[in-house]
């Protein structure tokens, strides 16, 4: 799988990406384990003992696939912007 | 400085049973960093507060990794630890840690729960062929989840006698010398060493194998000493806590008889039950892994300094009126259970999936198998290990 975002996904017919990923927390899957807030520092925040992203859009970062690959609940999602493509967790 | 500008002897009480010091609460309230000294290593601070815990634990101004070049706190003069996956920090520690996570996830472990029950139904036909009575620690504590971490990751059945041994001596230390302790260890690594070979001359479809391939694939993901030393921990990791815990979360049950009463009319608690458990339960009996502040955090009136060591109190933490209604009473219904029984942050217990399932399973099996479960010669019968680690039944005569 193609994970280094600076490089656009570009699957024929697909719209492109725009170089941004989208950051998503399951708030119904969290457990507030905090493993992603340690991992990805500044990406993620508790609150009510649940995690979000701090900002949804970000540039390629590889500390939040690792914060996506980390989460024992899968509850972190990351994709590339425009093409909605599945940067991590690997499936 | 502190509130009351005294050092204390630490643990404050030799553990008795699974009773809390009332120390911890006084603390909590009215001095909630205080200083303390361990029998071995320099002073630190202990965190009580459930907030100040999580921040301890999960705040990346704090360091596990400085631990290895400091005098650590610590309650034995041999346990020196030279590393692993507990002993480093980010990014090193994520690369290591993703490798591993994703044999943890839910999904995963999912998986695994018809084996576990198997497993658990298969001790449990045993206790109940031979009669109607048995220890609860040698018969089932022990064999479930010795036996679920060693499939895991592939470890062969006939060795797990000597497995056994060794890994004792990763925990139970009191009564060995440092020279034996660490000629344990290195059994197990090197017992280690030789299953890995094996894995690389025939691949296998388990953990082991699957790290093995993450080690050959990519020489920078895993080193070899990292990857033995991982295998290491994960049979250590995985199963002192849940041996502990199973006969430590059936003895609060049988001391809490109207509660217990009411898991059995209501079995779809045990999920619930299990959490509330692992808050209720002071399974470390000292602290252990300090973390070491890498510049000045505030913590109220408190400063702790760059450089300083500071340890949690998981138990009291677990306790905190600020977070718990009711925090010194069992509910097993309780529904918002944000306790710290597996840590939280960048180290939250990799295992903490598996041992959930591993400890609902083993509830409801024991409680639907055995529903005249009682304590043989009632709760003093029980004999509790010593030496100030995990807390936990080394004998538990139960009969139904
Ligand atoms: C609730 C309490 C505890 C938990 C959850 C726990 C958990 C763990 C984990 C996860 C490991 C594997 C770490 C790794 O691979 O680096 C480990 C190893 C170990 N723990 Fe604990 N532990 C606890 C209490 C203690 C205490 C109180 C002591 C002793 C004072 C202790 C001594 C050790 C030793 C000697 C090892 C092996 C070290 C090595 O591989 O170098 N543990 N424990
Ligand atoms: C009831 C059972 C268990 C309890 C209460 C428990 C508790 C904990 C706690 C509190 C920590 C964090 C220690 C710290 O940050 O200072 C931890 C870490 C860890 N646990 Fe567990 N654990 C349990 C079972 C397991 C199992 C079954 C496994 C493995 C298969 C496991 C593997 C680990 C590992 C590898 C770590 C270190 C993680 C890291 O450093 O990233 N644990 N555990
Ligand atoms: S790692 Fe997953 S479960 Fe833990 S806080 Fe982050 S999103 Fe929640």
């Amino acid at each position: 799988m193609q994970k280094d975002g600076g490089a656009v996904g570009g699957d024929a017919g697909r719209e492109e990406g725009d170089g941004l990923w989208e950051v998503a927390v399951d708030r119904e899957r969290c457990i507030g384990s905090g493993i992603c807030v340690g991992t990805a520092p500044g990406r993620f925040v508790l609150t009510g003992g649940r995690s979000g992203p701090v900002r949804a859009f970000v540039g390629p970062d590889g500390a939040v696939l690792d914060a996506a690959e980390s989460c024992p609940m899968e509850a972190v999602t990351v994709r590339e912007r425009g093409t909605g493509r599945l940067l991590a967790p690997e499936e | 400085m502190t509130v009351s500008g005294e050092t204390y002897a630490y643990p404050f009480s030799e553990p008795h049973r699974l009773d809390l010091d009332p120390f911890y609460a006084k603390l909590r309230a009215e001095e909630p960093l205080c200083r303390i000294r361990l029998p071995y290593g320099e002073p630190a601070w202990l965190a009580t507060r459930h907030e100040d815990v999580r921040t301890v634990l999960g705040d990346p101004r704090f360091s596990r990794a400085a631990a290895l070049e400091r005098d650590e706190p610590r309650m034995h003069a041999h346990l020196r630890r030279q590393g692993g996956i507990l002993a480093m920090d980010p990014p090193d520690h994520t690369r290591l840690r993703r490798l591993v996570a994703k044999a943890f996830t839910m999904r995963r472990v999912e998986l695994l729960r018809g084996r576990t029950q198997e497993i658990a139904d298969g001790l449990a036909d045993a206790m109940a062929a031979g009669g109607d009575r048995a220890d609860l620690v040698e018969q089932f504590a022990l064999p479930l989840p010795i036996t679920v971490i060693c499939e895991l990751l592939g470890v062969p059945f006939e060795d797990r006698g000597d497995f056994r041994i060794w890994s004792d001596a990763f925990l139970s230390t009191s009564k060995l010398t440092g020279q034996q302790v660490q000629d344990h260890i290195e059994s197990m690594n090197g017992y280690m060493a030789h299953l890995i070979a094996e894995r690389r001359e025939r691949p296998a479809d388990d953990l082991l194998g699957a790290l093995v391939r993450a080690r050959d694939e990519d020489n920078d993901r895993l080193s070899e000493e990292e990857l033995v030393q991982l295998a290491v921990g994960l049979l250590v990791a995985g199963h002192e806590t849940t041996a502990s815990q199973i006969p430590n979360f059936v003895y609060v049950l049988l001391t809490h008889p109207e509660e217990l009463a009411r898991l059995r009319r209501e079995p779809e608690l045990v999920p619930r039950a299990v959490e509330e458990l692992l808050r209720f339960v002071p399974l470390g009996a000292a602290g252990a892994f300090p973390r070491y502040a890498l510049e000045d955090v505030e913590f109220g009136p408190v400063t702790v300094r760059a450089g300083e060591p500071v340890l949690v109190a998981a138990a009291a933490a677990n306790r905190d009126p600020e977070v718990f209604s009711d925090p010194e009473g069992l509910d097993l219904g309780r529904s918002d259970n944000p306790h710290v029984g597996f840590g939280h942050g960048p180290h939250h217990c990799l295992g903490a999936q598996l041992a959930r399932m591993e400890l609902q399973v083993a509830l409801e099996t024991l409680l639907r198998r055995f529903p005249g479960l009682r304590f043989d010669g009632g709760p003093d019968a029980v004999v509790w290990k010593t030496g100030l680690l995990v807390r936990g039944p080394s004998l538990m005569p139960v009969a139904w």
